[in-house]
Order: C-alpha cells, then structure tokens, then sequence
C-alpha cells in the first residue's frame, strides 16, 4: 500500500466515519436518556436516503404512508392508556401531539410536493417526514416497557429493526438509490483529491455535534436531558417527564439519523436495509465512547469508519467480520472500564 | 399429583411422539422435524438465558458452524456423516469455549451486544469463505445413515431427531436437578451471592455456554443432513432472534419451553405463510417479518414468563416427600476453642483519595462472637468485604486458620471455611427453601456435568439433601422446605441465609447486618438462634448497626470510626468508653 492509496483510504474512512459519528452520537443521547440500545437508528438514516430518492424522482415517499400508520397507532395505544388511567382530560393533547402533528407534517410535505420544490426544500422535508417516526416508535414499543430491565430493551429493540426492515421493503421496494451529490465542488489537498461532498459530511458531523453541545450546555430542556440521563426518578421529583425528555431525545436523534442519510445518500448506494450495518456500526463507535460519552462515540465512529476503509482495501469480503470481530475486544475493556450494579439483573 | 405422575406423563408423550409419522401427512412430519431440530437450540437458549440469565443473539451462528461443518467433511470430503457430527460437534464447542474465555466475563448487556457481535461475524463468515460455496453454499449433502440403512425421506430421520430431543429433555431435567444445576439456576441475580458459596461463577457460566452450544451443533448436523443442502440464510443474525423468540415464548426458566416455544414459532410462521397472501398479495414475504416481530415485541411486553410458566401455575403442585435420613457429608475439622483463628494486621483500603479503612487490626478467636460496629460511613462494610474477598486491601494482611487469605478470591475464601450472609438478603426467590440451603453444600459435593445428567450422583444428593434439611431444622424452617424462599417474610429469609452459610460447614460464620429491618420479635428469636450457634463452638463475626441486639449478644466488640479503629473490648467497656459514645452521639452529653 503507498502512501497515496493510504491518504485516499483514510480520507474516504473520515467521510464514512463521519456518517456514522453522526448515527453514533443519536444511539448514546437515546441510551443515556431511555437506557434504550435503539438499533433501528441506522434503519431510519436509510429510510432518509430513500425518502430523499422518491422526493428527487418526484414520487411522494412511503415514508408518508408510513408516518400515518405510526400515528393512528400511536393515538390509539395513547388512548387506552389514558382511558385506563382515567385521564381523558389529557385527551386534545395526545390527539395534538400524536395524530395532528405527523398528519400535518405529512400533509404540508404533500403539499409542497404538488410545487416541484428545489433541492434544499426537498432535504427539509425528506427531514420533517423522518423525524416522527422514531417518537412514534417510541410510544408504541418502549414506553410501556420503560422501566424494564436494559437486556429486555435491547431484545426488543432488536426485533423492532426487524420489523422496520419489513416495512422497509413494504414502502420503499427492493430497489437501491444513489442520490445526486449535494455539491459538485472538489479540491486538491496534499496531492489527494477531496470532493466537496465528503467535506460536507465532515463539516455536517462537526456543527451538529457543537450544536448538540450547545444545547446540552445552554438551554434548560438540554440540562433536563441530562438530568433525566443521570436520574431518573430525581429528576421525575424535580417536575420534569421523562417520557418528554425521551420524546425529545428521539426527535433530535432521528434528525441526527436523517442528516447522515441525506449525506450517505450520494456516495453509497442505500436498501431499505442498509440501515443495519449503518446502526451497528455507529454503534460500535458508540460503545467506544461507553455509550454516554459525545465525543468518546464521535471518535470511536470515525475510528471504525477509518478501519472499515482500510479492511475493504484488503479484503472487501471479510470486512464486516473484521469491523464486528473488533468488537469484543472493545466490549471487554469497555466492560472492565464500567462499574456495573448487580442489582440490574431481573431475578 | 405425584412423581409417577409426572413420569406418566412423559411417558405417554414419548409414546405419541412415537406413533405421530404413522398418522400424520408427510407435510406435517416434516414441520415436526424442523420443530424438534429448533428445539434443540431452544433448551440450549432455555438453559442459557432463562437459568444462566445469559441472553444470547448469536446461536444460530454456533448451528451455522456445526452445520458447515458436517457438510464439509460429508458432502465435500465424502466422509461419514457421523465424522461429520463429531467434527461439528469438536468444532463448535471449541469455537463456543474460546468465545466464551473471552467474553463471558463481560456484565449484563456488554454480554449480550457481544453476541451481537460474533453472531453477526460468525454469519458474514459463511458467505464469505471461498471453500463454503459463499452464497450458493453446499448442495448434495448425503442422508445419515445406521449401519446400511440410510435416513432420506422425512419420517425416517424423525425418529433420530426426536429421539435425541427426548434424551435432551430427559438428561437436562436431571442436570438441573444437580448440584451443577443448581449452581447454574443461582447464576441469574448476580454473582456475588454465587461466589460467595465457593462457586466459581466463570466457570459455571462457561459449562452452560458450552452445553447450549453443543445443542447447537446437534441441532446444526441434523439440519444440514436433513435439507440435504445448506447456504448462509438460515444462520444469520435474523435467525438468531428467531431462536431466542422460541425460548422466551416457550418460557426461558424452562426446557420443556424450548419445545413449546419452538413448535409455537413453527407453526405460527406456517400459519402466517399460508394467511398473510390472503391479506396483501404480493407483499406477504415482508408481511412475515413484520408481524412476527410485532408479535415478539407484543409479547415480551405482555407476557414476558412465557406459555410453560403460566401453564404450570393452573397444574397441581407436585407432591415431594421429605428427604430421608442419609449418611452425612465430609465435616470439617473444627479449630479448638480460644485458638486464633482470624487475624486482620494493618488492612487498609483505598478508593482514589478516601481511606475508607485505614491501618485496621484485630483478631477473631475460635468459638466467640465478636461484633464490629461503628456509625455510618465507619468503613465497616468495606472491612466486611476485604474479609470476604469482595474487594481487595491496598495494604495489610489477612490470615484465616493459619494462611493468608489477603489476595484470594471470594470463592476460594468460601472454600477455606467463612460463610457469609448479605445485608441486603440474597436468595433465588424462586428456588425452594431446600434448594436455596443445598446450594451452601456445593463447595462439601463433588458430582460433575455428567454425574448430573446421568444420575449417577444420588447417594451424594441425598447425603447433601438431608444435610440441608438438618440445617433447616436447626434454624427452625424445617416444616416447609419445598416452599419457595420468596415467599418467606425477611426475618425468615435472613435466616434462611443462615441456614446456608451453616450448610457449608463453615469455620467461621460471618453476618452483614443481620437485624437490619428486622422487628423486635424477629430480632430476639436471631439473637436466640446466633447463642445457640456459639454453644456449638462456632465463630461468629457480626457487623451491625444495632447497639442493643449487639450488647447483649456478643464476647467482644471491635469499634470503627472514619475508617480507623476506635476502641476494642467487651461490651460493657465499649458502652462507658468516652470515645465511642463521642462517635456515636457527637459528645459526651
């Protein structure tokens, strides 16, 4: 290997990582808040790219379809509940939160749609059309496990991204998209060629990781996040939900997902079920950072992305076994890094 | 209903089992091959998850390796399928083993993303590997074969694959009535309370890693010389949660679960096959995944104990008769009374810049009752878990019976003789009174894996069953021993805990806060029961809050205070000495 293939090779490895880094930071915010592995993450940064295929091919996505199933059944689980509990009351509410407004995100992308919109009206939606759905999931599968045990969340967890990748293939088909590149810019750096859409990757990784910073830092429902993350119940007795606070950890995560489907869309050709690997490998560079640290999992994204690029050179077969059989090595000094309470462990 | 019962029962589903192919369509006995092949992972996913509470994603990857396997050696290198399944087998179970070396140390879901993890590694490997015919796999797999006679239509290989479903059932049910079993059944709860009996909970985690991977395999070798034919699919990570569906459905604590589960999933997946076309033409392979994963989640949201369990309740409760009298374990021999037994010189331990215990001595000698005591945040638990091994000192040492125990494990300290209590109770709720004290007398037994599921181990268990009946007598629990230790209120279960460590046959019996919420009846009686302990020249170390149960209890006391120790004598010097009541009450008043 020379050193040019080395510089291509790593450069690629950041963009890809960069991807990744993006999914990887949205996995560790939901796990803090939720203590939920949320696989499907990367099933969601895929159906972003192929919401932003049909919306370029000016079909309107099933994405849509899917929103309003997500929303009628959400609505009707949310009401049970609080017919249950006797608290109708609450009734207009849940009716806004989750049947009036994934039905107008929908609509009004309907809507737009009927205008031939350009590129950057076309990204907002393909956006807006994403993000309800893993809220929605939310509602439906975890919030009446919350307080199950993290194995049982992640088992369900995992038969969820199942779920999605059939529903997946019911809305989008089994055809694979590439997207236009967002830019057609490129630069010489050190004798290597960088496209302009990788630096955008780059670049995008960047501002929404300080973005999320910012947030967390500066503006009090970040801090509530937070507190929800160190403690639940405390911070239930300090007034705020953590069913809200998990609403809005899954809302900004699903348009970290989105970001990065939008920007993987033009390099590498998605399915409905490129997600997975998508997941579980930001995943891996989630469990780098210990699955609570930004940074940690920002870093270990872009680490795997790098050794991804690198495996492919060598062996383009093996280079899923190479990234997962890397994983345990990282679990066990994860393992031995954590201090874990026993009494987790449902008897 | 009774024992013979019981038997009856199995016997008359061994006999169905038995006459099924001649009633049933060639369809059907195909399905119920394909059921007992997946049952067989299942129990395996069963003992693992359900007893071991080890949730595994990655089992289908450990049939892939048998299957690959048996395939390799029959159908590309024209041996014998019997070759092939004792290759598999080998093979899968090394593999299984260094797997679980490596990961099984790994805690609650770090194990479980683990094998996520190789599961998936393990899959992509299949479709990968020049030699295994990548994507388009293996074809022309030849049928086993007894003797001459070869197993090639469906109703023929059903008798081999339930037979060995039914051999499974029948040796697990005994090894989980085992002393390895029951080391196994403690596992799910944590490994403190595991450790502390002188188990090595490692190692019992890795027999059962390795025994459900070894299921695997036979499952594996029967699938692939029953389809004839193997490639990728039916070994990937999908099928993997496809596996742990059927155990957890079926009713994870549970073998016969497996089966249930197994055939449930089977049979619904058929079902869905044959119904959902009806629904949405065209669209019925991605409605397949759909609903069964909404199924799963429906049901581990709801009904998260699974079919066996619920349906054992609504059963009548089995009959069992008290154990009988039986020659007695191997004793320990006991120290003179007055000789030193414990001795803790200079022990300090450090977490970063606090000495939680600082520069402590003391000495336990044999036949007394000594208390250390202290208010909060003295460093007496801390003390309590050097001394047990839970943790390590930083400096000192300490020595029991004459050698030092200052950097043992907590299992080997169990083995040398101190029995432990928890101040927070540790029992297996859902194992008998009986069951919870015989497992005290894991580290006084010897009866291995096959010992176990062989039953070749029975003078041993009765031995050790009376053994745990005496020490539940001697306690004042013998009158319901197969009640289940959850039911009990918590004076009883720590002194069911008691009943334990005393099982061990231990030299030196050490309590952690045993009054702790207790009321004051239940108090005395503990009292009574811990005097009655010392007139049988046993030694006794409490650590306790309560001044009063401990006054009026123990020969010496031993006082703590940040860290250091304050003071040392007989209670009534402890109860006049300035320094403690300064402690205590912030100042002589």
């Amino acid at each position: 290997m020379t050193s040019d293939i080395a510089a291509i090779l790593g450069i690629d490895g950041i963009a890809t990582g960069a991807v990744y880094a993006l999914v990887a930071i949205g996995t560790v915010l939901i796990f803090t808040v939720t203590r939920v592995i949320f696989i499907p993450f990367g099933d969601i940064a895929a159906f972003t790219a192929l919401t932003l295929a049909a919306l370029d091919a000016k079909r309107f996505p099933g994405t849509g379809a899917l929103v309003v199933i997500l929303a009628c059944l959400a609505t009707l689980i949310e009401i049970i509940s609080l017919l249950r509990n006797g608290e109708l009351r609450l009734l207009p509410r849940a009716l806004l939160f989750y049947l009036v407004l994934p039905l107008a995100v929908v609509g009004a992308a309907w809507l737009a749609m009927r205008t031939d919109p350009p590129l950057a009206i076309r990204l907002v939606l393909a956006l807006m059309l994403i993000t309800p759905i893993a809220p929605l999931l939310d509602r439906i599968v975890f919030r009446p496990i919350a307080d199950g045990s993290v194995l049982l969340l992640l088992t369900v967890s995992v038969a969820l991204h199942y779920a999605l990748v059939g529903l997946g293939l019911l809305f989008f088909g089994p055809e694979g998209v590439r997207t236009e590149p967002l830019t057609s810019f490129s630069t010489e750096f050190a004798g290597v060629l960088i496209s302009g859409q990788t630096m955008l990757i780059v670049i995008a990784a960047l501002v929404f990781s300080g973005l999320l910073y910012l947030f967390f830092d500066f503006t009090l429902v970040g801090k509530s996040l937070r507190a929800t993350a160190v403690n639940r119940t405390g911070s239930r007795l300090m007034g705020i939900r953590p069913a809200r606070a998990g609403t809005i950890a899954y809302l900004l995560g699903s348009l970290m997902a989105g970001v990065s489907g939008i920007l993987i869309a033009p390099v590498n050709t998605v399915f409905y079920d490129s997600g997975f690997l998508i997941g579980l490998k930001a995943f891996v560079g989630a469990i780098v950072g210990g699955m609570t640290s930004y940074p940690g999992a920002a870093i270990g994204a872009v680490g795997v992305g790098i050794l991804e690029s690198f495996a492919s050179f060598e062996s383009s077969a093996l280079k899923d076994v190479i990234v997962f059989s890397l994983l345990i090595p990282v679990l066990i000094w994860r393992s031995l890094a954590s201090l874990h309470s026993e009494e987790e462990i449902e008897e | 209903m009774t024992r013979v019962h019981v038997q009856l029962a199995a016997l008359a589903a061994v006999v169905g089992l038995a006459l099924a192919p001649f009633v049933l369509s060639p369809f059907s006995i195909t399905l119920m091959n394909y059921i007992g092949i997946y049952s067989l992972v299942a129990i395996g996913l069963a003992l693992l998850t359900g007893v071991g509470g080890i949730v595994s994603f990655g089992q289908a990857a450990f049939v892939g390796i048998a299957a690959y396997a048996t395939a390799w050696v029959s159908a590309l290198n024209g041996y014998s399928p019997w070759l092939g399944l004792l290759f598999g087998v080998a093979l899968t179970c090394s593999v299984a083993a260094i797997l679980g070396i490596v990961t099984l140390r790994l805690q609650g879901h770090f194990l479980s993303l683990s094998t996520v993890a190789w599961g998936l590694a393990i899959g992509f490997l299949f479709g990968n590997v020049e030699g295994l015919g990548r994507f388009n796999g293996i074809s022309s797999i030849p049928p086993i074969s007894i003797g001459s006679f070869a197993l090639v239509s469906s109703a023929q290989i059903y008798f081999l694959i339930w037979g060995i479903v039914a051999a499974i059932l029948f040796l697990g049910y005994n090894l989980m009535d085992s002393r390895l079993g029951r080391a196994m059944r403690a596992l799910r709860g944590g490994n403190t309370l595991v450790e502390s009996l002188g188990i090595n909970a490692f190692q019992i985690k890795l027999v059962t890693f390795v025994i459900a991977a070894f299921l695997a395999s036979l499952s594996g070798w029967l699938y692939a010389h029953m389809s004839r034919f193997i490639s990728p699919g039916p070994f990937d990570a999908g099928m993997g949660i496809e596996y742990l569906m059927m155990s957890m459905v079926g009713g994870a604590g549970s073998l016969l679960g497996g089966v249930v589960g197994a055939a449930i999933v089977t049979l619904l997946k058929n079902s869905v096959q044959d119904y959902l076309p009806l629904i949405a033409k065209g669209a019925s392979g991605q409605l397949e995944i759909v609903a069964f994963s909404a199924l799963f989640i429906l049901f581990l949201q709801w009904a998260r104990q699974g079919i066996v369990p619920f349906v054992a309740r609504y059963l009548p409760k089995i009959q069992r008769e008290r154990p009988q009298p039986a020659p007695p374990l191997p004793r320990r021999v006991q120290p003179t009374p007055g000789e030193l037994l414990l001795k803790v010189d200079g022990a300090e331990r450090r977490f970063g810049g606090l000495i939680a215990v600082n520069k402590v001595s003391f000495e336990v000698r044999s036949g007394e009752i000594l208390a250390v005591i202290g208010p909060n945040g003295a460093g007496k638990s801390t003390m309590f878990n050097c001394l047990t091994g839970a943790l390590r000192v930083n400096k000192g040492e300490i020595v029991f019976a004459g050698r030092p125990i200052t950097r043992d494990a907590q299992s080997r300290i169990a083995k040398a003789g101190i029995a432990r209590t928890f101040q927070h109770v540790k029992l297996r709720p859902r194992m008998s009174l009986l069951e919870n004290v015989m497992l005290g007398t894991y580290a006084r037994t010897g009866a291995g894996i096959l010992a176990g599921a062989f039953r070749l181990n029975q003078r041993e268990e009765a031995s050790a069953r009376h053994e745990a009946l005496m020490q539940l007598e001697r306690v004042g629990l013998g009158d319901k021993p197969f009640e289940l230790a959850g039911n009990l209120p918590l004076g009883n279960q720590r002194i069911l805990e008691i009943a334990r460590a005393l099982a061990a046959d231990p030299t030196l019996l050490v309590l952690d806060e045993p009054a702790a919420g207790l009321r004051r009846q239940e108090k005395l009686r503990l009292a009574e029961l811990l005097r009655s302990l010392r007139a049988d020249h046993l030694t006794i170390l409490i650590v306790e809050h309560d001044m009063e149960f401990v006054m009026s209890l123990v020969d010496r006391i031993v006082v703590l205070d940040f860290g250091s120790k304050l003071c040392e004598g007989a209670p009534a010097a402890i109860r006049s000495d300035e320094r403690v009541q300064e402690a205590y009450l912030g100042g002589v008043a």
